[in-house]
């Protein structure tokens, strides 16, 4: 019996590990304002998420062109269609567990969409945004 | 019986050398492994699926040669790639994806269907894109426009995975097909 208990303690611990791999926007965040100075407003980040800009295409783009306005929900990639996994931290954990990752996705999308990189603090504003959604 | 046994012997003997490298192509792969080599060779490296395939279908490698890739990966290419950026930030990456598509480019494959699109491009023909080769045009050539184009559900040729249901395991026949808003392809 308690060679069992043993055994299950071990097994949830292991699991408990599992589920919860390390969410890195902390420590995003520290990078993107090493010296304290910016506040990062998750209002911001949402007014920014749904703000239209023109597109080389002649349509106007957004974040929600291809994630959708609801963050908790799946998204829908504008050309090829592909399902994107929901920004909310709430609902995806695992999208945010290395700054590499967030750093390439950031370079890329704010590129397309806005035809320029994002500031450091459009970058935390908008992590506010998918941590308190 | 002591016949056989020998012939069984070196049989299993000769199965022993062959390396088991199901997912690496190489003659004896090819020469063993039927049902694999009728397609394309699947996509075997975790990092092309995960950069590319994020955002669209991972086509393999076989799809295309060598130099065409080449053109593709091209990093003012990527920033622009069809209309998408697709910037790789790390240049290491960028040169492993290459090197990996390039290995195992259509000319390097021994699976079917990368000898005839290596062979439709007569070696000179460097496509921007996987549906500007001729052999994949040919093999399309019969289907009406009204399914692909007009159809709201496929919209193009690029989109393999749409019809082609098994396309991610490198499997094009067509009694795989399954054309959205029409049904199985019946030629």
């Amino acid at each position: 019996m308690k060679q069992f208990l043993f055994l299950l303690f071990i097994f949830l611990l292991l699991i408990n590990q599992a589920s919860h791999a390390d969410n890195a926007i902390p420590e995003m965040m520290k990078t993107l304002n090493p010296e304290g100075t910016l506040i990062f407003d998750a209002d911001h980040g949402q007014q920014m998420w749904t703000q239209e800009h023109p597109g080389k295409d002649g349509k106007s783009r957004s974040c929600t062109t291809c994630h959708g306005t609801d963050l908790t929900i799946d998204g829908k990639h504008a050309r090829s269609g592909k399902v994107i996994k929901p920004m909310a931290v709430s609902v995806n954990q695992q999208r945010f567990t290395k700054t590499k990752k967030i750093n390439k996705w950031f370079k890329r999308n704010c590129k397309w969409t806005w035809g320029r990189e994002c500031t450091a603090q459009e970058k935390g504003d908008f992590l506010q945004y998918f941590q308190e959604n | 019986m002591k016949k056989i046994n020998t012939i069984v012997f070196v049989a299993m003997l000769s199965l022993l050398t062959i390396p088991n490298t199901a997912s690496a192509d190489g003659f004896f792969s090819w020469l063993f492994d039927f049902s694999r080599t009728k397609g394309v060779e699947p996509v075997s490296n975790e990092n092309y699926q995960e950069e590319c395939g994020a955002c669209h279908f991972a086509y393999q490698p076989g799809l295309l040669t060598g130099d065409a890739w080449a053109n593709l990966m091209q990093v003012d290419k990527l920033e622009d790639h069809f209309g998408e950026n697709a910037e790789l930030d790390d240049e290491e990456v960028r040169t492993e994806l290459l090197a990996y598509l390039k290995e195992q480019a259509a000319e390097n494959s021994y699976y079917k269907r990368s000898r005839q699109i290596t062979h439709s491009l007569n070696g000179e023909e460097i496509p921007e894109r996987i549906t500007d080769v001729r052999y994949i045009r040919r093999q399309h050539h019969e289907i009406p426009e009204s399914l692909i184009t007009d159809n709201e559900d496929v919209r193009s040729l690029s989109y393999c995975d749409t019809c082609h249901t098994k396309a991610a395991l490198g499997i094009y026949d067509d009694d795989t097909v399954n054309i959205p808003n029409h049904g199985v392809w019946d030629d």
